[in-house]
């Protein structure tokens, strides 16, 4: 029943990666959103990065899907060079006021041709490319930019500031797109709820004279050097001495500028993400040039994230990356030639002096003083470090009810956690507008599917030139002239950049005017592009399988770009095997099944609830499943936030609101035994306290299995009484036992059982947990002795504020990497702990009253066991591996399971909240549908060929097929197989293996490749012959 | 009448033919001779492919999958594995040399890998056709 007070829209601030995130999901969910962007195009940073850590996935790749999917979705309305001037009202109904300002260029008309760039007479620095290079007044933001509009920069633009003067755009923009009598607007939009992704700017280093930043041209940004390092940046790829173009040899990158640095700039916290990009920067330069030498200047190296200290130590074993821990705090010029001095104080304690070609100065997040104000306006509160004031508990939630908040905006963080937020944010919003989800959505429904199974083939083929990716190599003319020789090929078109929005409609049009039956783009990945085709296809009524893609970017031009005739001759190659193969594609048709309405949620912990609350809120039935007999988890253990928020109370609330919610059910001391079926229609058999089994029927399922802590062998734990781990320790706290109440000294011990050879990884949360606890022991007794003997401190983000509070209060940190590990033996009453000292270079002992160990955390031993019922991987470390580090981060390539908490990997409580609201999104994204759409990418048995052998039978991964007897209408006795399509994943298997060619995966057929390799290996006669 | 010599890899979906897409992105260059056939899993390829391509006039096959135990698909790698070996065999009946197949596996993130292993093989069939010296063997002084 929709309510009236309620609006179902919703208003996304800001179109980076996090904003996206949250308006795809909200728009998938049932609720219409407005996507406001200030610049001219979203995807916010992504689009400038050239790849991302720890995979080293090119960034613009992996987002390019995501900025079509915004921009063709139905139910998101992207508002451009817009700005949100105020917000008023209440939960469930905002008024929001946005102004527009003006493009001067036609959206409608506008072709993305590009002439009027190029007959601009204007150049200004493109800050797009971090300045490193110009873009005319009229331009694009990106190439590949959504929506792939240009747009005139007013502050630059000749004729604006002087309407007698230039005009050129428009006078050669053939559609006449060009509008310089564009005017600000002024849009009022009803919303139930808002989002805030209001994302970030780095650190300006011009700020400070002491990095020679602005006044040597080979001191350069991180940014800066992410679009030299850019394929499609304005070097493509290749660097050089900004001062004189020769090529690098030393490159010293310096982290924390503009962060962990209250003196020169006022941004205490540490930013996040700077030591992870700048080994990530350090490892591809090092990658094309292997013998240029890279030093990483640091304080600490923050890589506590999830395989990032492997990637860590591959940078240093690996590829060879120096790295020094020491601030530098002053770059000088030496000579006059360009090169670059720097001093340090080295390990020893001596004062070096080095010389460098480039310096790459590692900047800092900042909250943008515009995003401030905006902020301001709205009335949400601000922390002191300038992020969104949020709770650990509530980690999507501003000050203002109604108004939630995402990506860097609630503090420095990278991709993964800003997707999560995004996705968090959905799922919160959609908790409070359950009730009028679906009422202001719209459904395009496509035309009418034309069927043309029984018309001959008439194959349109496109050619994109991908700018210059494509044509700069491969001779597209000739490749075209070609391609209209092969046989069925009754069209053929090329493209500046067929996957332009623009080229979408064209190839819709001409499907139409020419009849076509069958799509060849020959262009780049169909891993990628594919999807955006297929959608295409089907706006043009005829079936989106009925394409096929020549991948002569990636696979040729790019592999060949030294070698345009080998290219060009490869290209029709490639074509030629896609035209055999689209001939003999058939349509198919997805397979739509209803979705049990459900969840069941693996695990009572935190993550757990936080999931079962919001799908209860947002009006599903959850089954909650908890091993042991009683909700909590690990989180039983914990006092405090990071913040200092009080962790019990909150455990004691989420309970009792989740044993209460009607939606939900609790079952104590219940494992899963089995599970079948498959997204949409799962069915689990649970094991409950009375042994007793019961089938649950669910539609998706969340893993919130959590994790154990590491039991030390080490350190006389055990044997010592006064060696205690970090959770033993917060007890004895509490009750102010004898052992704490007494003690005059304290050592605390990090990285116990994590960092280590056996595992390699950081469990994340133990410096702040270990700091905390100091702190409060100092407030209690300042003439308490308190070390902490540490390997990196890694107080991410705003905590770092703690970690100087910590220093303030005379808390000793003592490294102790160097010289390996402490040692700790028994004295008496007391235990003696012996390190070496760094600032004095010698050991030294200390008494201890009490040794505290930072105890790693560990996968849970359930794990693998879920694993495989559920078919998901877990990592080397034994936590359960996502489907895509970086965009996917709760889901896993098993369609319907997602994962949040320490499952997925150790951190603090906050991130698994986050998680939690994230994995919830999904699946209320799911379960929304109603009803589900799966690939029809499975294999289908040749009833002639097949005989029953039954070998696929044995090899099929997901026993999804089944031998089938029956008589034929003589009585016959005969055998074949049935493929359960929906069991199918279609990896071919049984297809390898059949030995009568009685099975075929769809798209793949056993006649498709084999047609493939034929064309491939078919000589083309010179063109010359052919006509 | 085929002239230029050309090679088959069979690649998958997951793992390398996501390399050789990022072997693009890097810009890493390999023999023009290649011509990748996407397919969903290494164990797709029946060995009746193989033996068809080189009668086709290829010069070689190779089929790329993800590493043993990173299978997309739990195990399909190693099925195609298991093939390898009768396919090897039978080549070797049919008059092949054994040289002109190869199964290897690479990751997604394993562009410079695909990319090296299109150039080794591609170096080895250039050694079958005599353009380039065996040295493989060969006792050089300088070591």
């Amino acid at each position: 029943m929709a309510d009236q007070s309620m609006n179902g829209s919703v208003l996304v601030v800001g179109g980076g990666i996090s904003g996206m995130q949250a308006a795809l999901d909200l728009a998938d969910s049932g609720f219409f959103v407005y996507l406001v962007e200030k610049s001219g195009a979203i995807g916010g940073s992504m689009p400038q990065f050239n790849k991302v850590f720890p995979t080293n996935d090119c960034s613009m790749c992996i987002i390019a899907p995501k900025l079509v999917e915004c921009g063709r979705h139905p139910n998101i309305r992207i508002m451009t060079l817009s700005t949100v001037q105020d917000v008023t009202g209440t939960a469930g109904n905002f008024t929001v006021r946005v102004i527009e300002h003006p493009r001067y260029v036609d959206m409608d008309k506008c072709i993305a041709c590009g002439q009027c760039t190029s007959v601009c007479p204007k150049s200004v620095d493109d800050s797009f490319n971090s300045n490193i290079a110009k873009r005319k007044a009229i331009y694009i933001k990106y190439p590949q930019a959504v929506p792939l509009k240009y747009q005139i920069d007013p502050t630059s633009c000749l004729h604006l500031k002087n309407p007698t003067k230039c005009g050129a755009c428009a006078e050669i923009c053939p559609p006449g797109a060009i509008d310089f009598n564009d005017r600000e607007r002024e849009h009022i939009i009803q919303v139930g709820s808002v989002v805030m992704a209001l994302g970030f700017q780095t650190f300006d280093p011009a700020k400070s004279k002491i990095w020679g930043y602005g006044v040597y041209p080979n001191v350069i940004t991180s940014l800066q050097f992410e679009r030299y390092l850019s394929p499609d940046g304005p070097t493509d790829g290749q660097l050089s001495r900004p001062s004189d173009k020769k090529p690098v040899k030393k490159v010293a990158f310096l982290q924390c500028i503009g962060s962990r640095d209250k003196n020169r700039c006022n941004n205490e916290y540490c930013s996040t993400v700077c030591c992870m990009y700048a080994i990530k920067e350090a490892m591809t330069i090092k990658e094309s040039n292997p013998d240029l030498e890279v030093t990483i200047f640091y304080m600490d190296m923050r890589t506590p994230g999830k395989e990032f200290d492997r990637y860590l130590e591959r940078a240093k074993n690996e590829y060879g990356v120096r790295f020094i821990r020491s601030r530098i705090h002053g770059v000088e010029p030496k000579g006059t030639k360009g090169d670059l001095r720097l001093h340090y104080i080295s390990g020893q304690g001596q004062q070096v002096e080095e010389v460098v070609d480039l310096v790459v100065l590692s900047v800092g997040l900042e909250t943008p003083e515009s995003m401030v104000r905006l902020a301001e306006r709205i009335g949400i509160h601000m922390t002191p470090d300038r992020f969104a004031s949020i709770s650990a508990f509530m980690p999507v939630h501003t000050s203002k009810k109604g108004v939630y908040t995402c990506g860097a905006f609630n503090g420095p963080r990278d991709i993964p956690q800003s997707v999560t937020g995004g996705s968090a944010a959905a799922a919160s919003v959609s908790a409070l507008l359950t009730s009028v989800r679906h009422t202001q959505t719209r459904s395009l429904l496509p035309p009418v599917e034309q069927d043309v199974g029984g018309e001959e083939p008439r194959i349109g083929v496109f050619v994109c030139h991908c700018g210059t990716n494509i044509a700069g190599v491969v001779d597209v003319e000739e490749l075209a002239e070609y391609a209209a020789t092969l046989p069925q090929v009754v069209h053929v078109a090329r493209n500046l950049f067929t996957c332009a929005q623009d080229t979408q409609d064209r190839i819709v049009q001409e499907i139409r005017d020419k009849r076509l039956n069958r799509i060849v783009v020959a262009a780049c990945t169909p891993r990628t592009h594919e999807p955006l085709f297929r959608k295409t296809l089907k706006s043009a009524g005829i079936n989106e399988y009925l394409i096929e893609m020549a991948n002569i970017r990636n696979q040729n031009s790019w592999v060949h770009n030294q070698e345009p005739e080998v290219a060009t001759q490869k290209a029709k190659d490639l074509v030629r095997m896609a035209v055999v193969k689209v001939q003999t594609q058939v349509a198919r048709k997805a397979i739509r099944l209803p979705i049990a309405p459900s969840v069941l949620i693996i695990g009572g912990g935190v993550a757990g609830m936080t999931a079962a609350l919001n799908l209860a809120e947002q009006g599903f039935q959850v089954h909650l499943i908890e091993k042991t007999t009683q909700l909590g988890g690990n989180a039983l253990h914990l006092f405090q936030t990071w913040n200092g928020e009080h962790v019990p109370r909150y455990i004691s609330e989420l309970k009792e609101n989740v044993q209460q919610h009607p939606l939900i059910e609790v079952a104590y001391t219940s494992t899963v035994l089995s599970v079948d079926g498959h997204v949409g229609n799962f069915s689990s058999t649970i094991r409950t306290g009375s042994s007793r089994k019961r089938v649950i029927n669910h539609g998706a399922v969340i893993i919130t299995t959590g994790a154990k802590r590491y039991i030390p062998e080490e350190f006389e734990y055990g044997k010592i009484p006064k060696v205690v781990a970090s959770i033993e320790f917060d007890k004895l706290h509490m009750h102010n036992e004898t052992r704490v109440a007494n003690g005059k000294s304290f050592v605390f011990i990090q990285c116990v059982g994590s960092r280590n050879e056996e595992r390699p990884y950081c469990s994340k949360s133990c410096c702040t947990h270990s700091i905390q606890s100091a702190i409060k022991l100092k407030k209690e007794a300042p003439s308490r002795q308190i070390y902490i003997l540490y390997r990196e401190i890694r107080t991410y983000g705003q905590r770092e504020r703690i970690y100087n509070q910590a220093r303030e209060l005379g808390i000793v940190f003592i490294n102790y990497e160097m010289h390996g590990p402490p040692k700790v033996k028994k004295d008496g009453k007391g235990v003696l702990v012996e390190v070496w000292d760094h600032v004095l270079h010698r050991p030294l002992e200390i008494k201890a009253d009490v040794v505290i160990l930072a105890a790693a955390t560990l996968a849970s031993p359930d794990a693998m066991n879920l694993g495989n019922l559920f078919k998901i991987p877990l990592n080397s470390d034994g936590f359960f591996q996502e489907a895509h580090v970086k965009l996917r981060p709760v889901e896993f390539n098993v369609d319907g399971v997602f994962v949040a908490g320490l499952a997925h990997y150790p951190k603090p409580l906050e991130e698994s909240i986050s998680q939690a609201l994230a994995a919830a999104a999904k699946a209320g994204r799911l379960l929304a549908r109603k009803e589900i759409s799966l690939e029809p990418n499975t294999a289908l048995v040749d009833p002639v060929n097949c005989d029953g052998c039954a070998l696929c039978i044995e090899v099929c991964p997901y026993q999804a097929i089944t031998l089938v007897e029956y008589e034929d209408e003589e009585g016959t006795p005969l055998k074949t197989v049935n493929i359960d399509p929906v069991l199918c994943k279609g990896c071919g298997i049984c297809q390898g293996t059949c030995p009568k060619r009685g099975v075929d995966v769809a798209g793949f057929t056993y006649a498709q490749l084999e047609a493939q390799i034929d064309a491939a290996l078919e000589e083309e006669a010179p063109l010359e012959e052919q006509l | 009448m085929n002239t230029t010599p050309k090679i088959i890899a069979f690649c998958c979906n997951w793992c390398s033919y996501a390399a050789a897409d990022l072997a693009g992105i890097s810009r890493l260059q390999y023999p023009g001779s290649v011509r990748i056939i996407r397919v969903m899993c290494s164990g797709m390829v029946h060995p009746e492919m193989v033996l068809h391509a080189l009668d086709k006039g290829a010069e070689g096959v190779m089929i790329i999958g993800c590493h043993l135990g990173e299978c997309h698909y739990i195990n399909g790698n190693e099925m195609a594995l298991a093939r390898a070996e009768v396919i090897a065999d039978t080549l070797e009946d049919m008059g092949y040399e054994s040289e002109r197949f190869q199964i290897t596996w690479v990751s997604s993130a394993e562009p410079e890998r695909l990319a090296e292993a299109f150039r080794a093989f591609c170096g080895r069939l250039a050694i079958l056709r005599g353009e380039l010296a065996d040295i493989s063997d060969s006792q050089d002084s300088r070591f």
